[in-house]
């Protein structure tokens, strides 16, 4: 490899803090917002003066933690129920489409094409009065059913992309070389495929986490509403005062989670999303 | 392509036909028992709820009185198509999308050339804060933005003060352009490395002979990205492009956090959400969303026409 240049070495360092500035800004923004105690907010400042945990304290264990904890819990258990069941059946259509020959095949493609394209918005009428009568408002499984709309569609698309690069000859190769069909199963497709359907599983993770249009059209209690819904609720408590710095730090604490997964597995997302991408 | 692969030919006295197609036939239906479930609950998820949206949208049908029920035929789209409100929420949501995506573009595209250019040691550094945006709550970002610009708690103010228009005083959410600036750099800002991670796929598809053969041909950087890389790479954009527009027209979380729809800043998506959830006007409600589902068809529609965008092809099945 070529020995960088001074003047090259400078630029990317420019490069670098320019990009790493550009995505942490905001989320210093509200970081530090978060630290900023109730009557210091208006001071105009970036970084608080006294730094505080007040936030903290009232959304965990003060008068917002009725409103912010069972919201976290509805977003966990939501989330990763609707991935679950979003990544299970993605495997075994993508699956299918990989390594299958049958008709239908692009139908399938096509269709999770057209439903990841689709306006949410248009879904939630419907269901909105489909779910106040057969009692489904405000529960779990009325948010996880929906969800599967956001999940599914690109939980096939990565996993078709990732499926079609395993070399699926290995199989016969181990049951050539003694193994069951089980055991080729096992030691030989298993773990290239590990990856690829964990990796999935993230993405699909990271985008019902998002959710807020379903999340606020669908539920009324904290019986199942999600943070990012719950978070719009925390301003409408009062007028004057509005509630920066709890929204804040609850902002932070359902920011957390995501950065932790982005800093453990940053190589596999990105390979999740360009391959479920561009791959002629 | 892999039809013939799997269909053993057989020559034998026996009728070619029957082994072939049983084993065909066992396949597809190997096939729909494996893939089946997943395109039932697809259907089942949106196919359903669009045609119930459609049957309700031709009722006069408000929850408030759901006894007076009554069938309209069309006149509900009549309503909405006269109202100044619509066609003002449909011109705001073009904005948004037109201009972000536009910005989207050209960042993404930066952003991609700097992650495929950079050397390994700083690749994963990149990427990782590149994926930060990605995968942060919209409402998040929202709250991230609208803090930041606020009159009361924001620091903008403060730190722009210097330029001409921004002061102490300068309040973004009461004017429709300002409300919209900020709603389009938080939308910006969350959807870029979405993009320039498509981007980044299209880019690692040109083959790099192309680039190195400019380069010796003496080819400036500019010539080179011009007449090399952007050419080579349009079926790449042309995806990130319509997914993106196709995402930005659905835009709600901004609009719902940072101004709620005020002073002129109404998208379809908060439009239809009002009107059904809002307001329990399930009939006309529905008639919007029917609307925002055509206007999607119609980008779509226009886009692989027009612009002969091959979503299948570049997003991986041929």
């Amino acid at each position: 490899m070529r020995t960088m240049s001074t003047k090259l070495k400078v630029w990317w360092a420019v490069i670098t803090v320019l990009v790493l500035v550009y995505a942490l800004f905001p989320v210093l923004s509200i970081l530090a917002t978060s630290f900023k105690l109730p009557s210091e907010l208006d001071l105009g400042r970036f970084f608080p003066k006294t730094w505080t945990t007040t936030n903290y304290e009232q959304i965990l264990t003060g008068s917002a933690k009725d409103l912010f904890l069972p919201a976290l819990r509805n977003s966990i258990g939501i989330s990763l129920i609707a991935t679950f069941v979003a990544v299970v059946l993605a495997t075994l259509a993508a699956y299918a489409i990989a390594r299958l020959d049958f008709p239908g095949k692009r139908l399938v493609l096509t269709t999770a094409l057209g439903v990841s394209i689709f306006p949410v918005i248009s879904i939630v009428t419907p269901l909105f009065n489909l779910w106040r009568n057969i009692g489904l408002y405000d529960t779990w499984l009325g948010l996880i059913i929906p969800y599967l709309s956001l999940t599914l569609p690109i939980s096939i698309w990565t996993l078709a992309a990732f499926f079609r690069q395993i070399p699926w000859e290995l199989e016969q190769a181990a049951q050539v070389d003694g193994a069951t069909s089980w055991q080729a199963f096992r030691k030989a497709i298993v773990p290239l495929a590990a990856p690829g359907v964990f990796t999935t599983a993230l993405i699909a993770f990271f985008i019902a986490w998002n959710d807020f249009v379903y999340g606020i059209s669908l539920t009324s209690t904290s019986a199942a509403r999600p943070v990012p819904a719950a978070l719009a609720f925390f301003t409408g408590a009062s007028q004057f005062e509005e509630p920066t710095g709890a929204i804040s730090a609850a902002a932070v604490v359902v920011t957390i989670p995501v950065v932790i997964l982005v800093l453990l597995f940053q190589r596999q997302i990105v390979s999740g999303l360009t391959q479920g991408a561009v791959k002629g | 392509m892999s039809t013939d692969v799997s269909t053993p030919e057989r020559t034998t006295g026996k009728p070619a036909k029957t082994p072939r197609s049983e084993r065909a036939r066992a396949e597809a239906r190997l096939g729909w028992w494996l893939a089946g479930p997943a395109f039932v609950v697809m259907l089942a998820v949106t196919l359903y709820p669009i045609l119930q949206a459609f049957f309700d949208s031709l009722f006069s049908y408000r929850l408030t009185a759901p006894d007076d029920k009554a069938f309209v035929g069309l006149r509900n789209y009549g309503v909405i198509l006269t109202d100044s409100v619509f066609w003002q929420a449909l011109w705001v949501t073009t904005v948004i999308m037109i201009v972000s995506v536009v910005i989207e573009l050209v960042l993404g595209f930066a952003l991609a050339l700097v992650m495929h250019r950079a050397i390994k040691s700083l690749r994963g550094l990149l990427r990782t804060a590149i994926l930060v945006p990605y995968g942060i709550i919209t409402v998040v970002s929202a709250f991230a933005w609208f803090y930041a610009f606020d009159i009361n708690s924001g620091f903008v103010n403060h730190w722009f003060a210097w330029l001409p228009g921004i002061s102490e005083d300068t309040n973004w959410f009461a004017h429709q352009g300002t409300s919209l600036f900020v709603i389009i750099a938080s939308e910006v800002w969350k959807t870029t490395p979405f993009i320039s991670l498509l981007l980044l796929a299209g880019l690692a598809q040109v083959p790099t002979e192309l680039e190195e053969a400019a380069e010796v041909d003496g080819a400036t950087w500019w010539q080179r990205l011009r007449r090399v890389l952007i050419p080579n790479m349009k079926a790449a954009i042309m995806v990130a492009v319509l997914f993106r527009a196709l995402d930005a027209f659905r835009i709600f979380d901004n609009v719902f956090i940072m101004t709620n729809g005020s002073n002129g800043t109404t998208v379809l998506s908060l439009l239809a959400y009002r009107t059904s959830i809002g307001r329990l006007e399930i009939g006309l409600g529905s008639a919007i969303s029917v609307l925002l589902f055509l206007c999607v068809i119609l980008i779509c529609f226009v886009a692989i026409k027009l612009f002969r965008v091959d979503l299948a092809g570049a997003r991986g099945e041929r």
